[in-house]
């Protein structure tokens, strides 16, 4: 059945609101989208790194979260959730469940590049049968918006301020997707919130219901971070999209696709402008900067392109 | 009938979990408790458990794995040691919170540094605050019997249980044992059956909450009252475990205290060197005695007054230091214990011993007693904090 976002969102959700997260946050939008991927019959457990997910869905004595949900710790969604799959296999090989249960961990970039990271790692190696979705926005914003290996260069953050003599983070964004690509599991994807969230949907479609680890690396923005109005989330994803700073694509069983080609790839300015993270690049004599970035965004894309293409 | 076998420390708490057939087991190897993964993984590969193992790429993640799995309403077990409980420390603390019965084997290990693989209790003392009831064995008898307690004290009170014996000392050492029928272990043992759990059919729920100060303390204090609670239980178990096996287990052990007027409290496999010099002492007409604590987390405060009640002079043994300058661990529980009590008249000090595997011998023992003896002749206490065995 062809895609549709009047009937995907009739579904429901299955994080309730009333949570606390922010205005325009990106987090939960990318987790009700991933959610609303699971069949409507099938249970989940879901789970979620300490961070800013965490603490605005779970403040006790209330749960946004209508499956069951465990938060153990910051750097260990990954193991948690290999525990509660574990768990799943062992009790139903031994008669004590009947039904099916699906398994999605999330983690902010902090809880996935970073401190995660190996815990990540470990789960995917293993091959559990589960999806890591990364709501990855390129810094440690719970803690109030420190720089993580997931900041892109020039990021003006808490720890990377753009000062009179360092000029924001000195360092790329790491590419997570292609190290999770690396650990041969069987679906990776990169995704975000364009148009009628078809691409995210059938991702997360597809992560969930592939057997095996799949993980799932989305750009959701923060608009307290990258300092932009929120109600204009969905033209910075927009934008990462078209100038391909942040390109959809996924990579089954090893063999990449790039889901979406912009038919006019925009200049890097289209996307770093609109945020105040980057406006110090637009300062008369740092030219360099945005030249710098559009050199490496370049350089990222063609290798895409090229991966896409090896048969 | 009992079955005789020869095992190691390590081999028996192996034999105790395939008789348990535990739903799943998450662990990484670290000298000395490396042994047990490698014997259970064996009998995962050859069918003899039909446990998930899991081979988890750090202790971190292996107790993570088990507070998720135990979580999801399995039963879940590990094994560690030194540096590798250390690492899980911050994991040991919320599966206490959240109330999770998980079992975990620890055979003792010095911490670093210096790097060193001997026994000591430093590892098992660093995380004496998290929560666990602690349990600790003088033989690979006793590291048997009370793995095979501990879900039954762990689930009975909805708290996790560490399973500590000495590392090397009887973690490699073969001794005799009686082990118990598989039979007899699985009804012993039975199953679990818990209130809610993740994976509980027609209801989801929600673990892992964050918690203002409005409740953060009230969960603390819920703790508080489960490790209180766990006295009785610790006791009930033991005696039912000794009317299946005839070897009955309290919070502590005492040998010779009946008369005693000297006494050492001590934990783990020390315990056997000390009988060999109580032994020797009483057969030149000393009165001396000797409390072997079992169980130091739930601590047994009553029963170590009323054991020492009648003493002149003891010594804590502590086979790890707090380095607060004055004592070591244990030795300040037992103050408190006697404070507590209103009890002034035994005179303490503390011994640190056996760090890093220093050798405890029986004349070690003696020497302490022969220091109990003068103190106890004299009513002067001296230097409460001391070292044994050390160069200085």
């Amino acid at each position: 059945m062809a895609y549709n976002l009047k009937e995907n969102l009739m579904q429901g959700d299955r994080l309730s609101g009333g949570h606390r997260f922010c205005a325009g946050c990106g987090s939960p939008i990318a987790i009700r989208t991933v959610l609303r991927a699971l069949n409507p019959e099938d249970q989940a457990v879901i789970c979620s790194a300490t961070g800013c997910a965490e603490v605005s869905t779970f403040i006790y004595p209330y749960t946004a979260w209508k499956d069951s949900f465990i938060h153990n710790a910051f750097e260990n969604a990954g193991a948690t959730m290999s525990g509660v799959e574990t768990a799943y296999r062992a009790l139903k090989k031994r008669g004590k469940i009947d039904e099916t249960y699906k398994f999605i961990a999330f983690g902010g970039d902090g809880g996935t590049y970073d401190i995660g990271f190996q815990s990540l790692s470990g789960a995917m190696e293993r091959g559990h049968d589960m999806v890591y979705v990364c709501y990855d926005n390129e810094a440690y914003m719970n803690t109030g918006i420190q720089r993580s290996s997931s900041t892109p260069m020039f990021a003006d953050t808490t720890t990377t301020p753009q000062g009179k003599v360092v000029p924001g983070k000195q360092q790329n964004k790491k590419d997570l997707t292609k190290i999770m690509v690396a650990h041969g599991i069987p679906y990776v994807a990169q995704s975000t919130f364009i148009s009628n969230f078809k691409d995210l949907s059938e991702k997360a479609h597809k992560a969930i219901y592939t057997p095996g680890a799949a993980f799932l690396n989305v750009m959701a923005p923060c608009p307290r971070g990258w300092r932009y109005p929120s109600e204009k989330m969905m033209e910075v994803t927009k934008a990462a999209v078209e100038t391909c700073v942040w390109p959809l694509y996924e990579v089954i069983e090893g063999k990449y696709t790039i889901n979406y080609r912009p038919k006019e790839k925009k200049p890097v300015e289209e996307y770093l402008k609109m945020q105040g993270r980057f406006a110090h690049m637009f300062k008369p004599g740092n030219e360099w900067m945005i030249e710098t970035v559009q050199k490496h965004i370049d350089a990222k894309w063609e290798d895409l392109q090229n991966l896409a293409e090896i048969k | 009938m009992a079955i005789r076998e020869r095992l190691s420390g390590n081999e028996a708490i192996a034999f105790a979990m395939k008789q348990i057939n535990p739903d799943v087991m998450g662990a990484f190897p670290i000298t000395p408790s490396t042994e047990i993964p490698q014997y259970f993984a064996a009998y995962v590969d050859n069918g003899q458990v039909d446990t998930e193992f899991i081979a988890v790429e750090s202790e971190h993640s292996a107790m993570s794995t088990c507070i998720g799995a135990q979580a999801a309403g399995a039963r879940a077990v590990s094994a560690t040691s030194s540096c590798g409980l250390c690492y899980m420390t911050e994991m040991l603390y919320i599966a206490a919170s959240d109330r999770l019965p998980i079992t975990l084997a620890v055979s003792c290990r010095a911490l670093s540094g210096p790097i060193n693989i001997n026994n000591d209790h430093s590892d098992a003392m660093g995380v004496r605050d998290a929560g666990w009831i602690m349990l600790f064995a003088e033989t690979n008898q006793e590291a048997y019997d009370n793995f095979l307690q501990a879900m039954r004290i762990g689930e009975a009170v909805n708290l996790p249980v560490m399973i500590c014996q000495d590392g090397f000392i009887t973690s490699h050492a073969i001794e005799n044992i009686d082990l118990v029928e598989d039979d007899k272990v699985k009804s012993f043992v039975g199953e679990w059956h818990p209130e809610h759990y993740l994976l509980k059919k027609g209801e989801s729920m929600s673990m892992g909450a964050y918690a203002t100060p409005v409740y953060y303390m009230e969960t603390k204090r819920s703790q508080a009252q489960a490790m209180i609670d766990a006295k009785d239980v610790i006791k009930k178990v033991g005696a039912e475990f000794g009317e299946m096996t005839g070897r009955t287990y309290g919070l502590i052990e005492k040998y010779m205290m009946d008369d005693a007027e000297e006494a050492i409290i001590i934990i783990g496999s020390s315990a056997g060197t000390a009988k060999e010099a109580i032994n020797e002492l009483r057969a030149q007409g000393k009165k001396v005695g000797m409390i072997k604590v079992r169980s130091f987390h739930p601590f047994p405060t009553e029963e170590i007054v009323d054991a020492l009640k009648n003493v002149k002079a003891f010594a804590t043994m502590d086979k790890d230091d707090s380095f607060n300058g004055h004592c070591g661990p244990m030795h300040a529980e037992v103050s408190a214990a006697l404070m507590a009590a209103r009890e002034f008249g035994p005179l303490g000090i503390n011994y640190i011993y056996g760090l890093g595997g220093r050798d405890v011998k029986v004349e070690s023992i003696e020497k302490v007693f022969a220091e109990l003896e003068k103190i106890a002749a004299t009513g002067e206490l001296g230097e409460t904090y001391r070292y044994l065995e050390v160069r200085e």
